[in-house]
């Protein structure tokens, strides 16, 4: 899959997401929603394999639905102490639904009217050797910020997060 | 059959309109942070789908797609821990429950 993207991989694929992001917020139960999530997130996985991006996907199956899961299933677990309580009323808001389908619609004229139609997948691939490559040379100092940041994070979410007397 | 550079662009619009709507609509922290997840999501595919497009070689999509995944990773540890905090301060997520600021 060099040069074309399979049709039929890709519409299970897309299915698997959209499907799976209406679930997340459909279903009435919070521990199930946090799992639709997780299947999304395998689903969009998929898809970047499907890029030839295979560090991408490996990175998405690791931080999204490896790590942010399991923090998301914690912190459930964490705030809602009795099982009736993960239970909750639909929250339906058509003031929200009208501005995503406008947001949505005004993104999908966009690509309608500005995509050309005719972009060729080209034949070279990304690999991941060039990849690491391209990331400790011409995104060296990117890099090292993006792990100071993710460093103000950690700190900073073990200052909140701790008990205090406050 | 095979598809093309506006079907995923497609795709990800799609994805980061319902995470767009979820994250207007729910009043759970916990709900409002999953639709921030899905829409910073949608935003990494259309940058690697530009990636794989445009720029196969150079890659800059999927460094931008890199940097946003950090951004996103820092954003869900310290959203969480500030709903730990707010659930010790209130004994409740419901954003609906925080009005103190109101005026």
């Amino acid at each position: 899959m060099a040069e074309t993207v399979n049709g039929i991989a890709f519409a299970l694929l897309a299915l698997a997401s959209v499907g799976g992001s209406v679930a997340t917020l459909a279903t009435r139960n919070v521990v199930h929603a946090s799992f639709w999530l997780l299947e999304v997130m395998i689903a969009l996985a998929g898809l970047f394999l499907l890029l030839t991006a295979e560090f991408m996907a490996m990175v998405q199956l690791l931080v999204y639905a490896g790590a942010v899961s399991v923090l998301l299933l914690f912190v459930i677990m964490l705030t809602l102490r009795r099982r009736e309580d993960a239970i909750r009323p639909r929250d339906w808001s058509w003031p929200a639904a009208g501005m995503a389908a406008l947001f949505g619609g005004l993104i999908l004229s966009a690509v309608a009217r500005y995509t050309p139609s005719n972009v060729r997948m080209p034949q070279v691939a990304p690999d991941v050797a060039g990849f690491g490559k391209l990331l400790f040379t011409a995104w060296m100092l990117p890099f090292e910020l993006a792990s100071l940041v993710l460093l103000v994070a950690l700190i900073g979410a073990v200052w909140w997060s701790k008990e205090g007397d406050d | 059959m095979s598809v093309g550079l506006p079907a995923f662009l497609i795709l990800a619009a799609v994805l980061f309109s319902i995470g767009l709507y979820g994250a207007v609509s729910r009043k759970s922290a916990v709900l409002v942070l999953m639709s921030l997840e899905l829409m910073s999501a949608a935003v990494n595919l259309n940058l690697i789908a530009f990636s794989r497009f445009v720029t196969p070689l150079k890659m800059t999509g999927q460094f931008f797609a890199v940097f946003v995944m950090v951004v996103s990773a820092a954003e869900i540890g310290l959203g969480l821990a500030l709903v730990l905090a707010i659930y010790r301060q209130a004994r409740s997520i419901e954003l609906t429950g925080l009005t103190r600021l109101k005026g």
